[in-house]
């Protein structure tokens, strides 16, 4: 049985001060991270190697080094166990460890939330006439592209070879439904006036280490966030942020599902295009959905025609191996999707964000006698993705009904404070609200603390599936302090 | 596949017809509400569109 699909997200938001031309996009994510109201504590944030822990529970401790302190200025450990920090220059949000894709989509969201309240309290900083705005989107349609990156834990023993020759055709195929759409082209691409994806034109490699130029379609980043003996995190670099709660399910949900069927032999051999590059953008320039793909073995299938053999095989897979209901809903939705973008792609107007933005811009096309070259459709498009519910158009769409949800403002708003219960995060969580003066910091598989002593306490935590709340809930409602959790994981 | 495919185009097809008379009023509806939507819309757009557009430059990201 393959390992569990513990999955996160990692989203760079798009960020300008408007009436401000010349202002600095490093110092203006920094200061939306330090101004985010909630609960977080501002760490360091060690990149150092780790070290197997020692407790039985997964947990141990040693002494620490030097992490890098400048870090700390713009680095943020949430209570939900996310980390909030500034890359590059763009603030981003990775969500912490989830359980399913449910959960994922959950604490993505949780993101846009985080962003937003930041954002607002840092507006009120800011002189008269200047307006800080936050975009979960990819592109600024000039040519430069910020990642919606999605992790997936696969084990050790896959070879890397296989995850290339399987997983090439999966995203570049996936496309059809992990789109955010995009008025024109960027990259040198043919010119079209809109595309599925935000990200397609931006691909230039099948398989490269790369994130920021050359952009390859499968990421070899090896950074495995836990014990390098037993575990890979699979880098997914080529997909969109998305808004629309259904569409980040469906992107994870049938992505876990694909790494766990591959890694039980469950795939017959893999599905081969001639030239991945070009289908990326050609998958993503085709709005009829009808574009045939030259396959390595000779003869051509759609996109829709390759997803449809997956949706088969998947199907069958999930039915034998795995019990727990989210995977049927999982496969029920694909099924519906895919069945509707070869009907009839509008009707997933209230699912997909690309054809959401689509709507909306040819609603405005017909009223308004618009040419797609005209800068209110980009304008359009941009504001689509805006953080702010007073002024995001995917929000003005929510708020009339106009798209489907998975989840309640409540059950939001409780994520933001809370952590996964099945994962590390939430040891990381519960260590945020319970020991913040203590925790100095941090990292995926570690915390550092100081309880007074000479030297700094770490504690690994190199197993993704230890910490979570059956096996240290008892134990942190017990300790009054950090030195006493210390203490109690063994000295 | 293609067997399948036939067993899901089947029940498109028989799913068709009844859905035909509804989504005509569903339409008409509907054209009204995306006319709301694209006020309230306008509302919150800021004035000048190509400002906003070439303003909104993006450097360093991955």
């Amino acid at each position: 049985m393959a390992l569990r699909k513990v999955l996160g997200t990692e989203t760079e938001y798009g960020v300008i001060i408007r009436g401000q031309p010349d202002f600095n996009p490093a110092l203006a994510s920094a200061l939306v991270i330090n101004s985010y109201p909630g609960d977080r504590v501002r760490v360091q944030w060690s990149y150092e190697e780790e070290s197997p822990g020692r407790d039985a529970r997964g947990f141990g401790h040693e002494g620490f080094g030097v992490a890098d302190p400048e870090s700390a200025l713009v680095n943020a450990v949430l209570g939900n166990g996310a980390r909030l920090y500034v890359d590059h220059a763009h603030p981003e949000y990775s969500s912490p460890e989830c359980w399913d894709p449910l959960e994922g989509a959950l604490y993505d969201k949780v993101g846009e939330l985080v962003m937003a309240r930041a954002a607002n309290r840092a507006q009120a900083t800011l002189p008269e006439g200047r307006r800080l705005r936050l975009y979960k989107n990819n592109s600024d349609g000039k040519g430069n592209s910020y990642g919606a990156h999605e992790n997936y834990l696969l084990s050790r023993e896959t070879p890397f070879g296989q995850v290339i020759r399987f997983l090439t055709t999966f995203l570049v195929t996936r496309q059809v439904f992990t789109g955010a759409g995009k008025v024109g082209s960027e990259n040198g691409r043919p010119p079209v006036p809109y595309q599925i994806t935000q990200r397609a034109d931006f691909f230039e490699e099948v398989v490269g280490l790369e994130t920021t130029l050359k952009r390859p379609i499968v990421n070899t980043r090896d950074e495995p966030h836990g014990d390098p003996g037993k575990y890979r995190r699979l880098h997914v670099i080529i997909g969109d942020a998305n808004l629309s709660e259904v569409q980040t399910f469906l992107k994870l949900g049938v992505t876990a599902l694909f790494l766990s069927a591959m890694e039980d032999g469950a795939l017959p051999d893999p599905i081969e295009l001639a030239d991945p590059v070009k289908a990326c953008w050609q998958v993503s320039h085709d709005l009829e959905l009808r574009q045939p793909l030259d396959l390595a073995e000779g003869g051509t299938a759609t996109a829709l025609d390759i997803q449809g053999r997956y949706l088969e095989w998947l199907a069958k897979y999930a039915e034998r191996e795995l019990d727990e209901p989210v995977w049927d809903r999982v496969i029920d939705e694909w099924e519906k999707t895919l069945e509707l973008l070869e009907t009839d792609p509008s009707r997933l107007a209230d699912t997909l964000d690309w054809v959401a933005k689509r709507r909306l811009l040819e609603a405005y096309v017909a009223r308004d006698g618009l040419a797609w070259d005209d800068p209110k459709l980009r304008q359009l498009d941009l504001q689509y993705h805006d953080v702010d519910p007073a002024s995001g158009l995917y929000h003005r769409l929510v708020a009339r009904g106009r798209m489907r949800r998975l989840f309640t403002d409540q059950e939001i708003a409780r994520a933001e404070l809370q952590p996964p219960e099945k994962t590390r995060a939430y040891f990381r969580g519960r260590c945020v609200s319970q020991f913040r003066e203590a925790l100095v910091a941090a990292n995926w598989d570690s915390l550092v603390f100081d309880i007074g002593e000479p030297h700094l306490k770490r504690i690994p935590m190199m197993e993704p599936l230890r910490g979570d709340r059956a096996r240290v809930g008892p134990l942190l409602d017990r300790v009054a302090d950090a030195a006493e959790l210390i203490e109690a994981l063994g000295g | 596949m293609a067997e399948q495919e036939r067993a899901r185009r089947k029940t498109r097809e028989g799913r068709e017809g009844a859905e035909e008379i509804e989504e005509t009023t569903v339409a008409e509806a509907d054209t009204e509400a995306v006319d709301e939507l694209l006020d309230e819309i306008d509302a919150v757009l800021e004035e000048n569109a190509e400002e906003f557009v070439r303003n909104y430059v993006q450097k360093g990201g991955q």
